[in-house]
């Protein structure tokens, strides 16, 4: 169960991993996150669910090294196994049928975009995506976003790669020059922050994606709760998405730090 | 089900008892004192058990006190109408093993309820030596001595009856229900989203309340009788109503629990160490943060408040002081006499150095410039009138108000019904409160083969009422079943 079947690194500290979850495979949908535990002696640690494949019955997960646990799962290898994988949690993202869909992700946030990239287009969208890093070569699924998206801005920080710039000024860029009916967001807190705060100038409708701490991830514990709107949420049922302009950034940033 | 009464009253040797002692010789034996793990000790260790168990001869004495009464009101006091006195008198004439059969023919965890039951407001409350102005017999222990010490042996593999049924959820509920069914020769599936059995009973109770051995061997003993458990599964979500429809269950039981922790909606609450009781239980005991070897981190508050005055916030104060924490309060909106904590962890608190400060509610936390907890502020409190709970109502004293420092807190107010299934169900009623709407007798919900029970239908109840009705949807949905 759980079985590593595929390893690929993007960068020193991001790995993707194709990992068999049959069931987990066929009943997600963009948006939707998993939780994993390593080994018998693990935490539960919550993952977006970057891609699936029904007829292998596996889903891709896309990992960054941040704290002990994660650098753990990095370490580990096609034949190995997780100890456990549940979900998939969360809602899943509302799709749209028609119009033009901003999708802009920085750093490994881009894994979780990516399904919902790909069923926007699918829908019908004009999908513009946004892919932004510190540099290169922590630029992530450049080519499968373009794939399936009509545009791609490349942005990063040092400039060593597409753009020099930060991710608000690629969005910025495409909502002054057409019209955009919806941004995604995911990403970094504070580049959700100020994304949200930039749509929000231009009033454009932000969805953002937001990955908090979390223990159970089944709407238990609280200890993911935002406030939305001014309203208590819990990322793990409520969410993962939320309403950008409701969203209480700062909150979320502080208790991140704990 | 043998259907068949155990332990009859008008037993010869029930009778043989009751003339053995007057029952003013019964009545002047005081009532046996648990024997517990010294509270010095107690603050060290998150699993040692503090209830150590009756010895053998403190068993046989207690049931010895038992009038056997001709119209036992104790068991009136049960939700489930445990056969009391049928199960005590067995342990008085040393015949542990059948003791052990009379409780499990109403109750499937005795080993547990003997441990979690509040019976003072129950079974004990009821109890004959009231009206003498005495103690109650003590029923509870007793149970947990039979649950302990009695072995079923020859327990015959149930023939199958060809039919398959679903469990949402392996809290009490759940397991109750499935033990009655597999029992009945329905092959049984228990769906658990968690990475362990047991739900309620592993992440909630602690270890030092309710050793995790106690439960295994509850989930072992299912597991003989054929039951199947899949853990990581989350009905609705990994499995989703259509999936299930595919599965051709023939029945499903819902006892997916009571998820959602409350808060009070004051402000900072979101500051970082306010915790809900629910996540610093499950870091603990699911997760064993704090045992050396395990990953998953928890912060150990030097000046902890818990706010509420129910058992989970006896379970999260006594695991404060067990992680560490040099002082521990208790801060309750009411008076101790309307706690509805068990009387017993009320006790063990206060041995293990625990404060209650009631009549107290908290308004604001106060945080550092990081975002911690540093300080909580308190309306204090007077008792009004009765409110519809039939407890004097809290009302706050005007501008008397207190800070005090703290640097974490745990809250512990109750727990909103788990909206997993509800959202994820079409066809499937559901009330106000978001619980799942299912008749009272049959727990049968508005999906004719989907019964419902425990918390996910009352909304936060006991151990013992959420057992109760895993058994009552079992008999109801087995008669639905059968009859086809």
């Amino acid at each position: 169960m759980f079985e590593i079947l595929e390893k690929e690194h993007f960068s020193e500290n991001v790995v993707k991993l194709v990992v068999s979850a049959p069931r987990i495979a066929r009943s997600r949908r963009p948006g939707h996150f998993v939780i994993v535990i390593d080994n018998a002696y693990g935490e539960r640690i919550p993952l977006t669910i970057a891609d699936a494949d029904i007829d292998r019955g596996t889903i891709t997960l896309v990992v960054q090294a941040v704290g002990d646990s994660t650098r753990a799962i990095c370490g580990m290898n096609p034949g190995d196994a997780f100890h456990d994988v549940v979900g998939p949690l969360g809602r899943a993202t509302a799709i749209r049928s028609g119009g033009t869909v901003v999708c802009c992700g920085g750093g490994v946030g881009v894994a979780p975009l990516l399904p919902i990239i790909k069923a926007m287009k699918t829908a019908g969208c004009r999908v513009i995506s946004v892919l932004a890093a510190r540099t290169k070569e922590l630029i992530i699924l450049e080519k499968e976003v373009r794939e399936y998206s009509d545009e791609v801005i490349i942005m990063t920080d040092d400039g060593s790669y597409g753009r020099k710039g930060l991710v608000t000024d690629g969005v910025e860029s495409v909502i002054t020059r057409e019209q955009v009916d919806e941004v995604v967001t995911i990403g970094p807190a504070v580049m959700m922050k100020f994304v949200s705060l930039l749509t929000a100038k231009y009033g454009v409708p932000t969805v953002a994606s937001l990955n908090t701490i979390m223990v159970d991830g089944t709407g238990m514990c609280g200890a993911c709760r935002v406030t939305v709107g001014g309203k208590m949420k819990f990322v793990c049922i409520d969410g993962p998405e939320f309403d950008a302009h409701q969203v209480d950034f700062d909150e979320m940033i502080m208790r991140l730090k704990s | 089900m043998s259907k068949i009464e155990l332990s009859p009253r008008n037993a010869e040797w029930r009778e043989a008892l009751r003339n053995e002692l007057s029952a003013r010789e019964r009545t002047s034996i005081p009532r046996v004192h648990m024997p517990e793990l010294p509270a010095e000790y107690r603050v060290t260790t998150l699993t040692g058990e503090v209830n150590q168990g009756l010895s053998r001869e403190m068993a046989v004495l207690e049931a010895t006190r038992c009038l056997d009464c001709p119209d036992p009101q104790c068991v009136t006091g049960c939700p489930v109408g445990i056969n009391i006195p049928g199960f005590i008198k067995n342990i008085q004439r040393g015949e542990t093993d059948e003791a052990l059969r009379v409780l499990r023919q109403t109750s499937a965890l005795p080993a547990v309820c003997g441990r979690v039951c509040p019976q003072e407001k129950q079974c004990e409350s009821k109890c004959i030596y009231h009206k003498m102005k005495k103690e109650p017999v003590a029923i509870g222990y007793l149970e947990r001595f039979a649950a302990d010490n009695g072995v079923i042996s020859s327990e015959e593999q149930p023939v199958k009856n060809g039919k398959r049924v679903a469990v949402v959820g392996s809290g009490p509920a759940g397991l109750s229900f499935a033990g009655d069914m597999a029992s009945r020769g329905f092959d049984v599936t228990v769906f658990e989203a968690l990475h362990e059995i047991g739900g309620v009973l592993k992440y909630g109770i602690p270890e030092f309340r309710l050793p995790n051995s106690v439960v295994e061997s509850e989930i072992d003993a299912l597991r003989k009788l054929g039951v199947h458990f899949e853990k990581d599964t989350v009905i609705g979500k990994t499995l989703t109503q259509s999936d299930i429809e595919k599965m051709k269950f023939d029945g499903i039981f819902v006892a997916s629990g009571a998820g959602l922790p409350r808060f009070m909606g004051i402000p900072g609450e979101n500051l970082i160490n306010v915790v809900s009781s629910n996540e610093y239980l499950t870091r603990i005991n699911l997760m064993h943060a704090g045992t050396p070897g395990y990953a998953t981190p928890v912060f150990r508050g030097k000046k902890v408040a818990i706010i509420g005055g129910g058992n989970t916030a006896m379970d999260s104060c006594r695991t404060a002081r067990r992680m560490g924490a040099e002082s521990v309060m208790v801060v309750y909106r009411r008076s101790e006499l309307e706690m509805p904590a068990r009387l017993e962890e009320v006790k063990h608190a206060k041995e293990e150095g625990v404060k209650f400060l009631t009549l107290h509610n908290p308004i604001e936390y106060l945080g550092d410039e990081a975002g911690r907890v540093r300080a909580m502020r308190l309306q204090r409190m007077e008792l009004g009138e009765p409110d519809a709970s039939g407890r004097r109502s809290p009302i706050a004293v005007e501008g008397a108000i207190e800070e005090i420092e703290v640097d974490m807190v745990i809250v512990s107010v109750g727990v909103s019904p788990n909206p997993l299934i509800p959202n994820n169900f079409d066809g499937l009623d559901v009330t106000s409160r978001g619980t799942i709407a299912a008749d009272s007798d049959t727990l049968q919900s508005s999906i004719s083969h989907l019964y419902a029970g425990g918390d996910i239908v009352r909304g936060g109840a006991t151990v013992i009422l959420a057992m109760g009705d895993g058994r009552r949807a079992a008999q109801a949905m087995a008669e639905q079943l059968c009859k086809k």
